[in-house]
């Protein structure tokens, strides 16, 4: 296992559990990671656990999911024992989350500006010309031509890339140390996802933050991150260094990679992934 | 406890089965879950025993109270509850409980008639206006808002009126006004369900729009229909009970509450259980359908359900 | 082209709204498919890829321009014959089998749509056809994953034995490895029944394995036509088709410099 030089999140044996009529499901099981000033990439299909783990590090887990953990550490802050007061203030203000689709995220009846005004405040206690002046250099920071059309834009008068822009906007306006992204650009186009891609690695490079970022798409996360966890039915079956994806030694890991058609190398027929009962022990 | 157990286990495990093995165990393994998760609302239930509770006693009137509910004893006028008179007596010194039993047949014809003319005329122009769009919807909403602009109550009046009272004139004037909100439940449904892709998908079939509306279509509204008019029953209930109070619905000296509540209010004061038990009756069974109307739509409304 | 066209369109044009609002979603699109082959129409959200697929299906009734498919010019509304002859798979298996229906009903409707008699075996076949054990007949849809649904939507479309699939994305909404196992059934499939498709999507990976050859849309046009061989061997010439091949590489700051800023 790869460790980083100074682990601002330690995460061990985190579990999520859901208790529903047809019996007990867990989500997460017992998973364990350390992340520094990096960007992590977490892979695996829908059901891996993968989101789970991204909600369960900012205790988001809906109900009537479970989080339990050995350490949840953040900024050697004990994040379990925290009350739901004090997870409030770590919420947004030290860790953001940046969610799939805009759409969802953003609420429809206020203004772009008004939006990113209020998140700033709440956590910095600003003033109002300061934190307009804040989101209009983070509407530019997102390489938003025109700012102060986008800042008095609601949120359906907006592109997919250009809402989940401003949604990075948003959750960056109060300098957060660690970014967690789930799917943050899955559902834009390629070209529009290439764009935010290099805003969010600017930001986060520039800023010295740490990013969690959640993905189905393997070679999205080998080509964007720095090292990446491969989970399977709740478990972390790998650790590897994206740039080594290709090289991956689980055999989940390298069925997944087969299983993808490329360009570069017709094949009559796609190997698929036998699932060995194995992994998920 | 075991000898009872077993074979209990087995038919649960055959309906909660993930890999149905017939189209009966597949429709009836639905039905089981839908009535799992309406048992776990307990006002629910509370409001089906009512419900039930009403069926059974229109059903067995005549034995839960074996006497005529027009009998007359003059010398018996206005007697409270007694022993002898559950609910004591009326004006005429007829028996209020074999009145109120008997009356639950009139409420259950009325209720049922109603139902029964109002889902289907609504259900049938709400998802036509909103399955085809365009002219017939614009016709056929503004026909809709026109019924809905009137006070249901006024235009039953207005309604009974013309045709005179009576209960079956009573059930197509509350019909007549209860229709336009199923109309509307029914477009709303339709229109999200139209851009749908299995409907789509039939459509690619080459099936006729009457099989898409009456296949595919109808029976997804089916269940917000269902919903509205149990919910809707009290108010229909209420209606009609307020037609018989102003002595447009049922006529003397059919035991209809409505019409009961009416005769009794002049001695409301000093016999209060006149008036006041049909009341009663009215209160009861409308909360009745309102409960089971709430559990009902946890169980088929899927946005709802957790 | 090796054999003539099964499908083709003319000057195709799509538009809705009006006046200040008319947007122009399909822009006269013109393109041949040959009997038995795979064509893709590869572009991004709004594109037009979509659209050009509701209007061959019939799903869009106001469209202009030629379309002639199986030798018989189409006009917006469509014969039962025409159903049975153009299936389509949609691309999100949750929202394309109707809830209430179990598979057996959904694959019995298109039957009796079409008064193909002898159900009860043609539903088995057609599961089985499309790797699904028979037990799966009298599921419903909440009882299936993402995959068998699929499956289930493939078997539906193949039910009434037609020449031609019209396949929206029909893998974008799964998991790769059951993405995977969906290409090879349709490629399968393909051998087995002789099918001719068109397959949308905005995966020039997916459609590179599908497809021998490919059209590149962008705001309603088709920017460029070329061969699959011509997309592998990377020599598209449109600027577009470039950018997007760039970008199906994966995320890279050097080239995205060079792409990026022009979006």
């Amino acid at each position: 296992m790869i460790e980083p030089a100074a682990a601002m999140l330690e995460v061990e044996d985190l579990r999520v559990r859901f208790h529903t009529r047809q019996g007990v499901i867990d989500a997460v099981r017992g998973i364990g990671f350390a992340l520094g000033r990096e960007k992590l990439g977490i892979v695996g299909e829908s059901g891996s656990g993968k989101s789970m783990t991204g909600r369960a590090i900012l205790r988001l887990v809906p109900p009537p999911g479970e989080v339990a953990a050995a350490t949840l550490r953040f900024d050697g802050r004990d994040l379990m024992t925290l009350s739901e007061r004090e997870m409030r203030r770590i919420r947004g203000k030290r860790i953001s989350m940046v969610l799939q689709d805009p759409k969802f995220s953003l609420n429809p009846v206020m203004t772009i500006g008004d939006q990113i005004v209020e998140a700033y405040r709440l956590h910095t206690g600003a003033g109002k010309g300061a934190a307009r002046r804040r989101a209009l250099e983070m509407l530019e920071a997102v390489r938003i031509h025109d700012p102060e059309r986008v800042y008095a834009a609601y949120p359906h008068q907006l592109s997919g890339g250009m809402g989940q822009r401003a949604m990075i906007a948003m959750m960056l306006a109060p300098e957060p140390d660690l970014l967690i992204a789930d799917e943050p650009t899955s559902a834009l186009d390629v070209t529009i996802q290439m764009q935010v891609l290099a805003i969010i690695d600017e930001l986060v490079t520039s800023r010295g933050m740490g990013l969690i970022f959640i993905s189905h798409d393997l070679n999205l996360v080998a080509s964007f991150c720095d090292r990446v966890l491969i989970m399977y039915a709740g478990r972390i079956v790998e650790t590897c260094r994206a740039a080594e994806l290709h090289q991956a030694r689980h055999p989940y890991t390298r069925g997944l990679l087969a299983s993808l058609p490329r360009i570069d190398r017709p094949v009559a027929e796609l190997p698929v992934l036998k699932r060995d009962p194995a992994w998920a022990v | 406890m075991t000898a009872y157990s077993v074979p209990q286990v087995r038919w649960r495990s055959w309906l909660l089965s993930a890999a149905p093995q017939s189209r009966i165990q597949a429709r009836l393994g639905n039905l089981y879950l839908g009535w799992l998760s309406f048992l776990a609302n307990p006002l629910a239930l509370v409001g089906m025993a009512i419900v039930v509770a009403l069926l059974l006693m229109a059903l067995f009137a005549p034995l839960l109270a074996p006497g005529s509910p027009y009998a007359q004893s003059l010398t018996e006028r206005l007697l409270p509850p007694s022993s002898e008179h559950w609910f004591g007596t009326d004006e005429l010194g007829r028996d209020i409980y074999t009145r109120v039993v008997h009356g639950g047949r009139v409420t259950l014809t009325i209720v049922l008639l109603v139902a029964i003319i109002v889902a289907p005329l609504g259900l049938a122009i709400g998802t036509a206006a909103g399955y085809f769009g365009g002219l017939l919807d614009t016709v056929l909403m503004r026909i809709t808002d026109i019924f809905l602009a009137f006070p249901r109550l006024i235009l039953a009046l207005a309604f009974v009126a013309a045709l005179g009272p009576g209960i079956e004139n009573a059930v197509i004037a509350i019909a007549l006004t209860a229709w336009p909100p199923y109309a509307r439940v029914a477009r709303a449904e339709t229109m999200t369900l139209r851009e749908s892709d299995f409907i789509s998908a039939v459509r690619l079939q080459g099936a006729s729009s009457m099989r898409i509306l009456v296949r595919h279509v109808m029976p997804l509204c089916l269940s917000s229909v269902i919903i509205r008019v149990t919910l809707d029953m009290a108010g229909i209930i209420l209606t009609a009970a307020g037609l018989g109070f102003l002595g447009l619905g049922a006529q003397p000296p059919i035991p209809e509450w409505g019409a009961m509540v009416s005769s009794g209010r002049a001695f409301l004061l000093d016999q209060w259980w006149v008036a006041t038990i049909p009341g009663i009756a009215i209160f009861v069974v409308s909360l009745g359908f309102n409960l089971l109307g709430d559990g009902l739509r946890d169980v088929l409304d899927p946005k709802q359900r957790r | 082209m090796p054999s003539p066209a099964i499908l083709s369109l003319r000057e195709l044009s799509v538009s809705f709204g009006r006046g200040a609002d008319l947007v122009e979603a399909v822009r006269r699109l013109t393109f041949d498919v040959a009997e038995g082959e795979w064509y893709g129409l590869v572009g991004e959200s709004g594109s037009g890829k979509s659209t050009v697929l509701r209007a061959i299906s019939g799903l869009l009734l106001h469209w202009s321009g030629g379309m002639v498919v199986a030798g018989e010019p189409q006009r917006p509304r469509r014969t039962r014959r025409f159903h049975k002859l153009l299936q389509m798979v949609f691309q999100d298996p949750y929202g394309s089998l109707h809830p209430r229906h179990t598979v057996d009903r959904a694959l019995s409707e298109p039957l009796a749509i079409h008064r193909i008699g002898d159900a009860d075996r043609r539903i088995d076949r057609a599961l089985v056809d499309v790797g699904l054990d028979p037990s799966f007949r009298y599921r419903f849809p909440h009882q299936l994953s993402g995959g068998q649904r699929q499956r289930v939507a493939i078997a539906r479309a193949l039910i009434v034995e037609p020449r031609i699939l019209l396949l929206d994305e029909p893998t974008s909404a799964l998991d790769v490895s059951v993405q995977a196992e969906i290409l090879n059934l349709l490629r399968r499939l393909r051998g087995e029944h002789g099918l001719t498709a068109i397959l949308v999507s905005h995966n020039l990976a997916v459609v590179a394995h599908m497809c021998e050859r490919l059209g590149v849309m962008q705001n309603g046009e088709m920017v460029e036509e070329m061969s699959v061989g011509q997309l592998r061997a990377a020599a598209p010439q449109h600027p577009y088709t470039r950018k997007l091949l760039t970008a199906s590489g994966g995320y890279d700051r050097q080239v995205l410099a060079a792409v990026g800023e022009t979006a």
